[in-house]
């Protein structure tokens, strides 16, 4: 009998007392909703500006934007959703610019009525795990990297690895393979690489986002990070990472022989080098891979990551606000991209795409 | 009669409309929560249907058993998916289902009394550990272990049987459809050990009592009195922990090998539906390629439904035989 009792006084005092307590509660919601909304107010000044896409050029974007955000006060919140969704985002205008690794064709950015524009420059690097090598001791050609990650060379000691790199031991065992699971901008500069330099690799496999990789010991990894730990986990593997994941985990790298014949070690000197000999105002939609570039120093698998913009775009205040943080990117943001081992794009090319690609968007 | 009048008054009916009021309110309002899972379930089949329809218009029904995988070339099928959920799920529930079978019977038949409460928390912890700590566990520590150590005394066993042999061939990297079988079984272990220890204590002790008061061993008594008592439970926390080995995500994203090959080797790596999901939905274009992905959906929700229709059918058919026998 007690409970019940005591379940109804609860229900008593539930009957009667919240008609007060409720008028309370809404003049309380109402003041907190009122200072909130003052709060938006004074916000609403800055523009805040989002942008969607590679994760690649991520760690710069957000430098980038944590600078001009204490020089002007307006902030650039940067998704990094992969390259082919930052392609998506930008059709769907779900955000002010889109960024992608690989770039549109000149004929798909003009049948979307897109703009794009590289906006930094980077390097792709093989990794490998086998015991007693160090970081650049390994020479390889790209038509020898190619058969490793085709399967068609399944074993560290190959006559055709052991002629490249005479005096380095070799064990005799099988290679893993590590590539992305999943699609990505960085697997579509290196198989773009390949697929320049093997026409085997050309025709049975091709390059893309996302390709079907044909070695029959081959791992997937998710995101560059997936990769990386896969390959210091997995003996006797080999994978393909963002130079700065390689350095951050202080992996082993492959040294590559360039289009000139020459074996160069990955770095922003030879990142930089490779993209010196493109004329970018001669290509149209400024669409090109980087990989295979000529010149004696270039770092063969070198990609630039684009930009994405409407030439209507719906937030005409926004897209001018975009350009405007890009510009300031491109002349005040040269020390934080080569602190971050990226490569700043020339004067030349941030000059051409002012005078050339940014007064094709309409922002007034 | 005056008193009868007396209960009519009006402020006592007008209680009495409250009430019925509040009770029709609560009818209805608990009506339509119940009804708001009808509803979403619906949802989630006639969405998935929607969204895979491109690829069964196009494969037709072939993509559930056909193994290309070509992203570029637009070309799709889900069996290496499928065969990896399958597998991982057979393999973990292999494992699993003994272990938590022998330490719920011993948690309630022959434990000593101070080590049942520790123990059976401990059981209870593991089952809530995030399945990523598990994939992280899986992927740092014990792969390079498996690898090292466990793989090559496989092969040097288990892979010299003929027939069994090609099971456990290959390069021996630690991660593959065997180690995510071995993760999935760690993780589901302690649900369906939990579950068994609490269905098999509330066997009536009296029973049990009677069974070794006759001179029943342990055995018996767990074979002949507690198991066919507690079997729907037991059934239920089997299925529950295959449920969760089958649409199991991260942990296995980490030690499958996300590679989209099919091979008879349990130390190849390997897709499931959950991890092919996890790695390629973000980056999928529209078009075959995000329809594919969602037919796979489709196909883990359908393998779902038949493993619990399974049990269903399973624990009926049990209970009808025992009907015609007595």
């Amino acid at each position: 009998m007690p409970p019940i009792e005591a379940c109804t006084l609860h229900n008593k005092s539930v009957e009667y007392q919240p008609l007060n307590q409720g008028f309370k509660m809404l003049k309380v919601k109402s003041f907190v909703a009122a200072l909130g909304l003052s709060a938006i107010a004074a916000t609403a000044m800055a523009a805040e500006l989002t942008g969607a896409g590679a994760t690649f050029p991520f760690p710069i974007y957000a430098k980038w934007a944590e600078a001009y955000k204490a020089k002007t006060g307006h902030s650039m919140n940067y998704q990094s959703i992969g390259s082919s969704g930052g392609i998506k985002q930008i059709k769907a205008k779900t955000v002010d610019f889109g960024a992608t690794d690989a770039p549109l064709s000149a004929d798909e950015l003009d049948k979307e009525g897109l703009i794009q524009f590289p906006a930094i420059i980077g390097g792709v690097v093989a990794v490998v795990n086998v015991d007693g090598i160090k970081p650049g001791q390994l020479k390889f050609t790209g038509d020898l990297l190619a058969d490793v990650f085709a399967g068609v060379i399944s074993k560290w000691n190959d006559k055709r690895i052991a002629d490249l790199n005479p005096g380095v031991a070799l064990p005799d065992a099988a290679i893993t393979v590590v590539h992305r699971a999943d699609g990505s901008g960085t697997t579509a500069v290196f198989t773009d690489y390949l697929a320049k330099v093997n026409a085997n690799w050309k025709s049975t496999v091709g390059a893309g986002a996302a390709v079907k990789w044909p070695a029959a010991s081959s791992v997937g990894g998710k995101g560059n990070e997936g990769v990386a730990a896969n390959v210091t986990r997995i003996k006797n593997s080999i994978g393909y990472v963002e130079y700065a994941y390689a350095k951050k985990n202080n992996m082993a790298h492959l040294n590559l022989r360039n289009q000139a014949g020459q074996f160069v070690e990955p770095d922003d000197e030879t990142f930089a080098a490779a993209s010196a000999s493109t004329d970018w105002s001669k290509i149209p939609g400024m669409s090109i891979y980087l990989t295979n570039a000529p010149g004696a120093k270039s770092w063969p698998i070198t990609g630039a990551s684009f930009i994405l913009m409407y030439k209507e775009p719906s937030n005409k205040a926004n897209s001018a606000e975009v350009l405007k943080f890009f510009d300031f990117a491109f002349k005040e943001g040269k020390k934080m991209a080569s602190d971050l081992e990226y490569v700043p794009m020339p004067d030349a090319t941030t000059n051409f795409i002012r005078s050339s690609v940014w007064n094709k968007v309409n922002v007034k | 009669m005056n008193d009868a009048d007396n209960l009519m008054t009006p402020h006592r009916q007008s209680v009495l409309r409250w009430q019925r009021w509040q009770d029709f309110f609560f009818e209805k309002t608990t009506m339509a929560f119940a009804l708001s899972t009808l509803v979403a379930l619906t949802g989630i089949i006639v969405s998935l249907f929607l969204s895979s329809w491109p690829v069964l218009t196009t494969f037709g029904f072939e993509f559930f058993y056909t193994i290309e995988w070509d992203i570029i070339n637009s070309k799709f099928g889900g069996l290496i998916a499928i065969f990896g959920t399958v597998a991982t799920a057979s393999i973990a529930i292999l494992i699993a289902l003994p272990l938590s079978f022998g330490i719920a019977v011993f948690l309630t038949e022959t434990c000593p009394m101070p080590l049942r409460r520790p123990l059976g928390t401990a059981i209870e912890l593991l089952a809530a550990v995030p399945s990523i700590i598990y994939g992280m566990f899986g992927l740092f520590v014990f792969a390079p272990l498996f690898a090292e150590y466990v793989q090559p005394a496989l092969a040097a066993t288990l892979g010299q049987v003929p027939g069994v042999g090609i099971l456990f061939t290959g390069a021996f990297n630690g991660i593959g459809i065997l180690a995510a079988g071995l993760i999935l079984a760690m993780m589901i272990l302690p649900f369906i050990a939990s579950v068994m220890r609490d269905v098999f204590e509330i066997v009536p002790p009296i029973l049990k009592e009677s069974a070794y008061g006759i001179g029943c061993t342990t055995w018996e008594v767990v074979t002949k009195i507690v198991l066919p008592y507690t079997k729907t439970g037991v059934v239920g926390g089997v299925m529950l922990g295959l449920g969760r080995a089958l649409g199991e995500t991260m942990a296995v994203t980490f030690v499958i090998g996300n590679a989209h090959k099919l091979s008879p080797s349990l130390f190849s790596p390997g897709n499931s539906i959950a991890s092919t999901l996890a790695n390629e939905f973000g980056e999928a274009e529209p078009g075959l390629h995000y329809a594919s992905l969602f037919s796979l959906g489709l196909a883990l929700f359908l393998i779902t439904l038949v493993v619990l229709s399974l049990a269903k059918w399973m624990l009926i058919r049990a209970e009808a035989k025992k009907g015609m026998k007595s």
